[in-house]
């Protein structure tokens, strides 16, 4: 299932052009990295992905669904949602309820919405909390569960705006990992994420975002190097993408292993 | 001077102590980072230290937590908001709502001090200056961004001139560029006089700005010294905190036998940029 966005313009009510004529199309089973600067419009257009905001001008499809004749329930079975704040997300009195909400409105039977629950709670290492009230968890341990949340839905798109907010190292580990199974199941992710070190090695593709326009779209090495756009999103270049640069380190590499491999190869070879 | 005399703390209902048996001196004017996995006891740590913990949490304290010489469970909470300020983890709870706009929600602190008109005016100005939302001032805190929120929060500590500040991860929302103004506004305080307590994961901001390093793991404080020394130690890897990419890509070069053991792994940028070179 494809993402289509063409040429998709919004207008708050405050009269604050948030998107202007942003068209991408994103395929099957990419993990793609939206970064840019708080207010670059990252998640006010991966709101139009699933009705929570409806164009101004423009179009958005998913699959062959017009978003503009769907609901955010409908969508809801395409395109699951990890809100940038969790609080905004979580309202059940248990864990457990929580994470069921979503899978419960697609009406699947009580077995199922059981497995889910219990498979998302395990995945995020939560599950001895599932008879905990979400409120009396960390933020970040909030925000795992809105994560699982999301990935009780199924759904074949998955936007996750920030997961990685206040994490720690071992959190991070866990949140890379669910990411790449969730590759290798072909599932399209949507990351929004000023986490740039977490996107360099969980994304392949980065769209680069400042002032409701798309400044750049292209493979992470290539995108992450382009050190003049980055300064115009306000963004700065990860930790590795740094140090390639400072050592002339070509291509730069994003990953420690990568980057041992090939700074190992280069000081093999005779200069 | 904050010091903590062989402090311990546990929440109501839990079964362990968040901090056990703390002994630190945090010196007037230092930048003092707090690093730990989630759950390793940061955020009671602040607590503790802006007093938070005994006035408003209750739990069981042992030991005693004190500010110039005077423990903070005696003191009157009220007044100690004029003396320690705190700017939590998430700036939606921070922000009071009490207020329509920015320079409002500043104000807030200051009119519940007592703060005279014109002093009010000139700090409200200049914490905005320091965390750049001055563009923003008359909007609702509300309708801005997460980063812009926490600047908000941050603007509103900065304007009751605390003598300490204690920041719980308070650029987790901001982006990169945000992150940079917020901490070098924080340096800029911290070099004013301010005492600095950061909690927090950013170790490549903390490496450059702190001036100690403060590791914690299940509520003990593991390391102490200088961020340089700490961040690069193989302890922070196993108690969940992790290493900068720098240190990461040090070691396993190190490990791999390409470098020669040197006495020190790199934190931040420029030595690693040396380290390789």
């Amino acid at each position: 299932m494809n993402i289509d966005i063409r040429s998709v313009s919004f207008r708050y009510p405050s009269g604050q052009l948030a998107l202007d004529n942003v068209s991408l199309s994103i395929s099957k089973g990419e993990t793609l990295a939206l970064i840019g600067e708080n207010g670059a419009g990252k998640t006010t257009l991966v709101k139009q992905m699933n009705a929570l905001l409806r164009p101004t001008n423009g179009r958005v499809d998913v699959g062959e669904w017009d978003v503009a004749e769907h609901s955010t329930a409908q969508m809801a079975r395409r395109v699951s949602f990890l809100f940038q704040n969790p609080d905004d997300q979580l309202f059940a009195r248990r864990v457990w309820d929580e994470v069921a909400f979503g899978p419960r409105n697609l009406s699947l039977s009580e077995p199922e919405i059981e497995q889910r629950v219990n498979r998302a709670l395990d995945r995020v290492g939560l599950l001895d909390k599932a008879e905990s009230h979400p409120y009396d968890l960390q933020y970040t341990d909030r925000k795992l569960i809105a994560l699982a949340a999301t990935l009780a839905m199924e759904a074949p798109i998955l936007v996750l705006d920030e997961p990685t907010i206040g994490q720690d190292a071992r959190q991070r580990e866990r949140v890379a990992s669910i990411l790449q199974e969730l590759a290798a199941q072909h599932r399209t992710i949507l990351l929004v994420s000023h986490d740039l070190d977490f996107c360099a090695r969980t994304a392949e593709r980065v769209v680069v975002m400042a002032e409701g326009r798309i400044l750049a779209d292209g493979p992470t090495e290539q995108v992450l190097a382009e050190n003049e756009i980055l300064d115009q999103a306000a963004v700065i270049a990860p930790q590795l993408m740094r140090l390639s640069q400072a050592l002339k380190l070509s291509p730069p590499k994003l990953r420690v292993d990568d980057f041992v491999d090939a700074y190992a190869s280069r000081k093999a070879r005779p200069t | 001077m904050i010091e903590f005399r062989d402090f311990s703390y546990r929440y109501p209902t839990a079964a362990a102590d968040s901090l056990s048996s703390l002994s630190l001196q945090i010196p007037r004017g230092q930048f003092c980072a707090v690093v730990g996995a989630n759950g390793a006891g940061k955020s009671t740590f602040c607590f503790a230290a802006s007093g938070f913990i005994p006035h408003f949490f209750r739990g069981e304290a042992h030991g005693s937590v004190e500010l110039a010489g005077k423990p903070l469970a005696e003191a009157e909470f009220g007044s100690l908001a004029a003396e320690v300020g705190i700017v939590f983890q998430n700036p939606f709870n921070q922000i009071s709502g009490a207020r329509f706009t920015v320079r409002e929600e500043i104000a807030f602190g200051l009119e519940n001090l007592g703060v005279e008109r014109g002093e009010m005016q000139t700090r409200i100005q200049l914490a905005l200056e320091v965390v750049d939302l001055v563009d923003v001032a008359e909007r609702s805190p509300f309708e801005l961004s997460g980063g812009q929120q926490q600047r908000v929060a941050l603007a509103s500590m900065f304007a009751m001139r605390p003598q300490v500040l204690v920041l719980d991860e308070p650029t987790s929302q901001l982006d990169p560029r945000g992150t940079r103004e917020v901490f070098r506004a924080i340096a800029a305080l911290s070099e004013a006089g301010t005492t600095i307590i950061l909690a927090g994961h950013k170790l490549e901001w903390l490496a450059e700005f702190a001036d100690r390093a403060i590791l914690l793991d299940q509520g003990r404080v593991i390391a102490d010294g200088d961020p340089d020394t700490i961040f690069a130690m193989e302890t922070m890897g196993e108690v969940g905190v992790g290493r900068t990419q720098f240190t990461d890509v040090a070691a396993a070069a190190q490990r791999a036998g390409m470098l020669k053991d040197h006495a020190a792994l790199p934190v931040t940028l420029a030595q690693a940029e040396a380290f390789f070179s």
